[in-house]
């Protein structure tokens, strides 16, 4: 397995005002269930995404708290308003404490 | 009252076959249970939820759920027959147009997949669909 946390974001670069957009987001986690048992029996400790967050100049767009019945790697696919030119800023929150961040910027016409 | 071992045999075949279907209805339970807890008993409207999932789904570990509702502020999704019912909450915020979401999920095996709605107007919606798990995604 890869390293833990590593983002990946797909915004357009451009949005028309207004416009509605797709943005799909992957991060690369094992999202242990805690329902596993490892070979001697003993159940592996739950250890996954526990909440995701999507923002858009300090406004939300989405904010989901996750359960150890997502899958490995989570990924979701949403849509967006875009009011203006601004700056996504994409949060996922790991519960060992970790918080990875990623932002990707928007241009309008 | 005297029984004879074929009628002895037939009671004890039926206990046999009870215990076996009970263990299946106290996953479903633990979902509407939630859901009554949530709605505090509320009345669930239908018709307003998209819920769109595999008819079957061949790896039960990573399952596409895709779930919309104009108008909704918060969806909760549950799979019935998983150890842990609820796997998601979604909250919208004002940038979200169409109040929905696309992911993949886990489910343990063929059972039904609910979508729970918390409209604008406090009002609830509910939609369900199954999903038929040739491989149950619970990492066993």
């Amino acid at each position: 397995m890869s390293r833990s946390g590593k983002p990946r974001v797909k915004v357009p670069k451009s949005a028309v005002v207004g416009e509605t957009i797709t943005i799909k987001t992957l991060i690369k986690h094992k999202m242990e269930s805690g329902q596993r048992r490892d070979g001697d029996g003993n159940i592996v400790p739950r250890s996954i995404i526990n909440r995701f967050v999507a923002d858009f100049n300090g406004q939300n767009i989405i904010d989901v708290k996750l359960e150890p019945s997502i899958s490995t790697n989570p990924y979701f696919a949403f849509d967006a308003i875009v009011p203006e030119a601004g700056e996504f800023v994409f949060t996922w929150y790991d519960d060992d404490g970790s918080v990875y961040e990623k932002k990707k910027k928007i241009k309008v016409e | 009252m005297a029984l004879n071992r074929r009628e002895m045999i037939w009671i004890s075949s039926g206990t046999v076959v009870w215990t076996a279907l009970g263990s299946i209805p106290s996953f479903a339970s633990k979902a509407s249970d939630l859901i009554n807890e949530l709605t505090s008993g509320a009345k669930l409207g239908e018709g307003l939820i998209d819920l769109i999932a595999p008819e079957i789904a061949e790896n039960g570990n990573a399952v596409p759920l895709d779930v919309s509702a104009e108008g909704a502020e918060q969806i909760m999704l549950f799979g019935e027959g998983n150890p842990e019912p609820i796997i998601a909450t979604y909250n919208f915020g004002p940038l979200s147009p169409s109040r929905g979401v696309s992911t993949r999920v886990r489910l343990a095996q063929t059972q039904d997949v609910i979508a729970l709605a918390k409209m604008g107007d406090s009002s609830w919606q509910i939609a369900r669909t199954t999903v038929k798990v040739t491989i149950g995604g619970c990492g066993g």
